[in-house]
Order: C-alpha cells, then structure tokens, then sequence
C-alpha cells in the first residue's frame, strides 16, 4: 500500500481502521456566530486599510506573551517598597508606568488584603480583566457559575479552590462594570523577612491577585 | 462632560431603566441603595458606543459600595460582605429623589 493509498477518500482499508471514537479538534465543525462575526470584522478592518494582517498577528502575539508574573513583579515590589506600595494603590497605572508595565489608557485600581479584609475580582456582565497585567483570564473567571455566584456565595467558591478563609475577614467583591481594571495586592506571608525580590515574586499566583486564593507559604487560621 | 455631581460617601439609589438596549448597569444593582467609593473620573457612554455613536460628551463614572446583605439577604446568609460596583453618574440618584 502506498502513502497516498492511504489518503484516499475510496482507500476502504484506512476508513476501517481510523475509528472516530475521539473528540474532532475544536476547528472542525460548523464555524459559530460569533466566529463568523469575528472573521467578518477582520475582513473589513483589512479591507479598508484600517489595519494589516501582520498588525493583528504582532498584537494577538504581544497578548499571548504576557503572562501572570508580571502582576507578580508589581506585588512583589509593593511588598518590599512601602512608597511604591503607596503610589501604586494611589493610581495604579502610573505606578505600574514606573516598572516600564504600560496599562494606559486604562485606570488600574489595586485593593488591598489587609487584617480586616480580604478582595476579590469578578466581571459579572462579562470577563473584564487586567489582560495587559495578568495576560488571558483563566476560562472559569470567564464561567457563568463564577461570574454569579463569587457574589452570592464567595466563601463556598473558595472552598471550591481550595482556600480557607479566616471567617472572620470582611469579603469585598469588586464587580470590574465598566473601565477599571483591579489587582488584589495580597498580604506578604510571615516568615517571608529576608526573602529576595525573586523569592517573593515566585509567592505571587495569578489567582491570588485575582483573589480566590493566598500567595504560596501564606497561613490560613 | 459636566462637574460630577457627587463626592465619596454620598449615599445614591441606582435608577431602574428597562429595555434591551446594552448597558453596563447589572441588573442586581437596579433600584439599590449604596455609597459612593470613589470619584473614577469621566468616559464615554457605553451605551452610546455599542450603537456606533461616539459616547460623548464623556460621562461621571464612579465605583458604588454596596452592602451584600441588602442585595441578596433573601438569596443567601453566605453572601459577600460588601460589593463595589462602577456606575456612570446617569444612573444614580439622590437618595431622596423619588425615581
């Protein structure tokens, strides 16, 4: 049998053996709504010059490379920079600016965990999230059942993630509505005195910033 | 773009618009009590924009503070102690304005 026997829409032999009992790449079926949308406006973008194909292809790039440790970086320094702590809950994109992060145009709101309260992110309407900070949100910030029920039941939730709670802390949801974007600052963990800038960024989680959980080595009680 | 009507603390209810067009008010916050956290300055309407209009002039928006137990007393005892909430200045009233 030749190769391309096996390519062969009449090779009966190839059809036999390749049983289809797995799951067809996501790609293969019928293009969705919103993917037609998409397609379309991309389309029309390069047909009027708006933009290049090489631009959308650098910009989906430039978003893929962005990843959690950056918002990490941010934390870290906060912990270690009581001034730079202060600017950056003050106006959190300029301070982000001083760390060559560039968040502009957007506002970035930063909350801090303290002693009394603990913060969490939600976009209940839809998945607005510090993209540029953070890079993609986790597909089940982007979930109906996180999106509804972080606010009518967050201490379940993080239970559900594996995040006990002191029940004493105040929870504050902050619903990301409209043009801010936020970062929970988490509380430094004990014992943590003479770590490296290094050492703390490695502490910082993407979820801790979003707030469903503590940095690495933090104590719950 | 016109000055902003209220300062943190001040106490607003959240107007109650119904309709289908697309806003970025959720619905649990309609015809709710809060507080104003702070002042986040001016953007364009969004409800403008998503009909391909500019926005402008651009809007107050401010985040609102909300207390959980008012919003969802009847739904769960677990819910979140307070939630904040962006709101454009348009949908927010005075406490003792009768909406």
């Amino acid at each position: 049998m030749t190769s391309e026997d096996n390519y062969s829409d009449n090779n009966v032999v190839s059809k036999q053996v390749h049983k289809h009992d797995h799951t067809p790449p996501a790609d293969q079926g019928p293009v969705t709504q919103v993917q037609a949308i998409q397609i379309a406006m991309q389309e029309l973008l390069i047909e009027k010059g708006l933009v290049c194909a090489e631009e959308i292809r650098e910009t989906v790039e430039l978003i893929d490379s962005i990843t959690p440790s950056r918002g990490a970086e941010v934390v870290a320094r906060a912990w270690l920079d009581p001034e730079f702590k202060s600017r950056l809950l003050h106006n959190g994109t300029a301070a982000c600016l001083e760390m060559g992060i560039d968040l502009r145009p957007t506002p970035l709101v930063v909350v801090e965990n303290t002693s009394l309260i603990h913060n969490i992110v939600v976009c209940t309407l839809c998945s607005c999230y510090p993209r540029m900070l953070l890079g993609l949100p986790p597909d089940w910030y982007k979930s109906t059942a996180y999106r509804s029920r972080i606010i009518i039941e967050p201490r379940v939730v993080l239970l559900e993630f594996g995040t006990n709670l002191n029940p004493e802390l105040s929870i504050r949801v902050h619903d990301s509505t409209a043009d801010m974007r936020y970062l929970v600052l988490p509380q430094r963990p004990n014992n943590t005195e003479n770590f490296s800038v290094n050492q703390l960024t490695e502490l910082v989680t993407r979820d801790c910033m979003i707030g469903v959980t503590l940095p690495k080595n933090s104590v719950t009680s | 773009m016109t000055a902003q009507r209220f300062t943190n603390g001040d106490r607003v209810k959240v107007a109650e618009i119904t309709g289908r067009r697309h806003v970025r008010t959720p619905g649990y916050i309609q015809g709710r009590h809060g507080v104003i956290e702070r002042f986040c300055g001016y953007f364009p309407n969004p409800e403008e924009r998503s009909i391909g209009l500019t926005g402008l002039p651009k809007i107050a928006l401010y985040r609102v503070r909300f207390s959980g137990a008012d919003l969802f007393k009847e739904l769960s005892s677990a819910v979140a102690d307070s939630i904040d909430v962006e709101v454009f200045e348009h949908w927010l009233r005075e406490v003792e304005d009768d909406i």
